[in-house]
């Protein structure tokens, strides 16, 4: 095992640069002129221009540009935006908005899309296996920037039930943004949670634990739900490590100074330095949580063994 | 035998109701299957009593209802489809139809006890075999974890796996099939069931296996005077292991008896079609010899004698004796001979008395 994880940690190296690299070009080709989107409409003076241009390499071509972005990243230094503050500081700044978010989000999906899938596994066809079968498909079906429109018009606005945007109210700012951000894997997580308990409620070691004289709760909580949640619980855990990346629209939309809204902001700014960083930030969080995946998933199945 | 319950008052589902009796009595069980679209009528009024110490083998092919039989006694028919629509199970005399959920839920394990036949899919893959074993304790008897996994490692000694200390927290993956069937025999054992139901224990195993593990259960039904249910389609292992034999087809018995005199002497003519169907090695070369026809469609039960279609000696209209219409009339489980019940008109001159 702990071989396993130091050669999937060590193939994590030339995935980031590949990635930083591929970020780097696409932001290279974009059109327009930094400098211009720097200053807006004010004049900008040749001599700044020139500056500007020297400091960040802007004519030099894209493999210098890139090589001088890497001799910088190895000594630990990200670079700095346009406007002279380190992306690293950028990071700092945004990264536990978005954290907040994600757990959020992740709590949501645990309880309610666990719960309702346990609930409708156990009682299939019922009233509520089929409103949880209805509900996750609409809800699946709305994409989430219509999604978190929606929420916001309704339960912000007119209902007045959460802050419509912002995170001035602390965690509670969180909830409103943390279940749309939640809501396609919520519903997904409820749909493999119910398909497994049904899978599982008719398995052959769930006969024998009955068989065995097993109280009833031992039977389903120690039988029939560990074994059913092992898919769910490996699912989740991916989702993190996309949820940390993926909250461009809901940061976005709700105004949240995370990295997702940071990254939209860079973009349409094109601070190379500060889109390259946090994007491949991004990815790192993906491919780590897909490792601890897999890692989780060798201890919850006995089965499976990576030596 | 049948004492009423309301004058033996106990705490415990585990004490006998009356004295010395049949450990296990099936009386006139029926299951059936409901689906959207038919009713399956998989048991169709079986009887049978099983004595401490003693083996009784159920015989019958696949969809023959024995396999349900046993697990209507276990309790752990999925109902629904699954219906017990009449009969009664008793225990120790007590019958466990009529018992709370709680009180049936202790007998299982200390009182009957099951081994299925697939022991991969029957045990849970995320366990170790010592936990799940020791599972038997602390849900019977409050053992402690510790404890518990001592208890298993006994187990694991006493039906031979080697190394058991060793082994005790290996997974049910890590085993061969023989040893994982051991498993499973150890767990069915751990609290020493009066009863122990073996639903196919061999069929999963090779040859040379198969016969480790039957030897290995004589053993233990010697060591603990425990009664043994034998639920197979095998006749070898019927005749090298049992008593008596219960000879089931479309969820009736057919006939029983001992193995000897059934096997030797059949007095239904399915019971002769399953002797006459096994190859002998003076035949060898020669055609297999076989029922002819399909078992049963079990959600359309032939009329009279359910096996008529596929009997040689069937007998209808004016052909029949009165009353013993093979097509109209059911032929009831009777005594033929001292010793011996078969259900069919014409036992007499099946066993050519």
């Amino acid at each position: 095992m702990g071989r396993y994880v130091a050669r999937r940690l060590l193939l994590t190296i030339p995935v980031l640069l590949g990635a930083s690299f591929l970020i780097f070009a696409m932001v290279y080709a974009l059109p327009g002129d930094p400098i211009r989107a720097l200053a807006g409409d004010r004049p900008v003076s040749p001599a700044v221009v020139q500056v500007l241009t020297e400091r960040f390499h802007l004519s030099d071509p894209l493999w210098v540009q890139y090589w001088e972005y890497l001799k910088g990243l190895f000594s630990g230094d990200l670079g700095t935006d346009f406007r002279g503050r380190p992306v690293l500081d950028t990071i700092v700044r945004t990264l536990p908005v978005t954290v907040k978010l994600t757990v959020v989000a992740v709590l949501f999906e645990i309880v309610i899309g666990i719960v309702a899938g346990v609930l409708a596994g156990i009682r299939r066809n019922s009233f509520f296996d089929n409103f949880v079968l209805v509900s996750t498909t609409l809800v699946v079906s709305i994409p989430i920037l219509v999604l978190a429109f929606l929420t916001q018009l309704l339960f912000g606005l007119k209902l007045g039930w959460f802050p419509i945007a912002g995170t001035r109210e602390g965690l509670y700012s969180y909830v409103l943004p943390g279940l749309v951000l939640a809501s396609g894997s919520l519903a997904y997580v409820a749909r493999l949670t119910r398909t497994s308990i049904a899978e599982n409620m008719r398995a052959d070691y769930v006969r024998t634990a009955r068989a065995k004289g097993l109280p009833q709760r031992t039977v389903i909580v120690r039988h029939m739900l560990r074994n059913s949640l092992i898919p769910v619980v490996t699912f989740i855990g991916a989702d993190i490590g996309a949820l940390l990346g993926g909250a461009i629209v809901t940061e976005t939309v709700f105004n949240l100074p995370g990295i997702g809204r940071e990254v939209f902001d860079s973009v349409k700014a094109q601070e190379g330095a500060v889109v390259v960083g946090i994007v491949t930030l991004m990815v790192f969080f993906f491919i780590f949580f897909n490792l601890i995946v897999d890692v989780l998933y060798a201890v919850l199945d006995p089965r499976i063994r990576y030596d | 035998m049948n004492t009423s319950t309301g004058s033996l008052e106990s705490h415990s589902p585990l004490e006998p109701a009356a004295g010395v009796g049949p450990v296990l009595e099936v009386d006139d069980l029926h299951v059936e299957f409901r689906t959207r679209s038919s009713v399956v009528n998989a048991v169709n009024g079986i009887s049978y009593a099983v004595h401490q110490g003693e083996t009784l083998a159920i015989l019958g092919e696949s969809g023959s209802g024995k396999s349900v039989s046993a697990q209507a006694i276990m309790g752990i028919l999925d109902v629904p489809p699954a219906v017990i629509t009449g009969g009664g199970i008793r225990f120790q005399g007590r019958d466990m139809l009529t018992m709370d959920e709680e009180d049936q839920r202790k007998i299982r394990g200390p009182g009957i006890s099951m081994i299925f036949q697939d022991a991969l899919s029957a045990l849970n893959p995320v366990y170790s075999v010592g936990f799940q074993i020791g599972e038997m304790f602390r849900a019977h008897r409050g053992t402690s974890r510790k404890e518990a996994k001592q208890h298993a490692i006994e187990l694991m000694d006493r039906v031979r796996i080697p190394a058991a200390a060793r082994r005790v927290n290996d997974y049910p993956h890590q085993f061969s099939g023989g040893m994982r069937q051991r498993v499973m025999i150890a767990m069915a054992l751990a609290l020493d069931p009066r009863i122990l139901i073996a639903d196919e224990p061999t069929t999963a195993l090779d040859v040379t296996v198969q016969a480790q593990v039957m030897d290995l259960l004589k053993d233990l039904q010697r060591d603990t005077g425990m009664g043994l249910v034998l639920i197979t389609h095998d006749l070898g292992v019927v005749n090298e292991v049992a008593d008596r034999v219960a000879v089931m087809y479309a969820g009736k018995i057919v006939e029983t008896g001992t193995v000897d005199d059934v096997f030797t002497r059949p007095a239904h003519p399915y019971t002769l079609g399953l002797m006459n169907s096994i190859p002998q090695v003076e035949a060898k070369g020669g055609r297999l010899n076989p029922i002819v026809g399909q078992p049963p469609n079990l959600s359309a039960i032939p009329s009279g004698c359910s096996f008529h279609p596929r009997c040689p000696r069937a007998r209808t209209g004016a052909a029949a004796a009165p009353g013993r219409d093979c097509v109209g009339d059911v032929p009831p489980l009777r005594l033929v001979v001292p010793g011996r019940e078969a259900a069919c008109h014409y036992s007499e001159e099946v066993l050519g008395v």
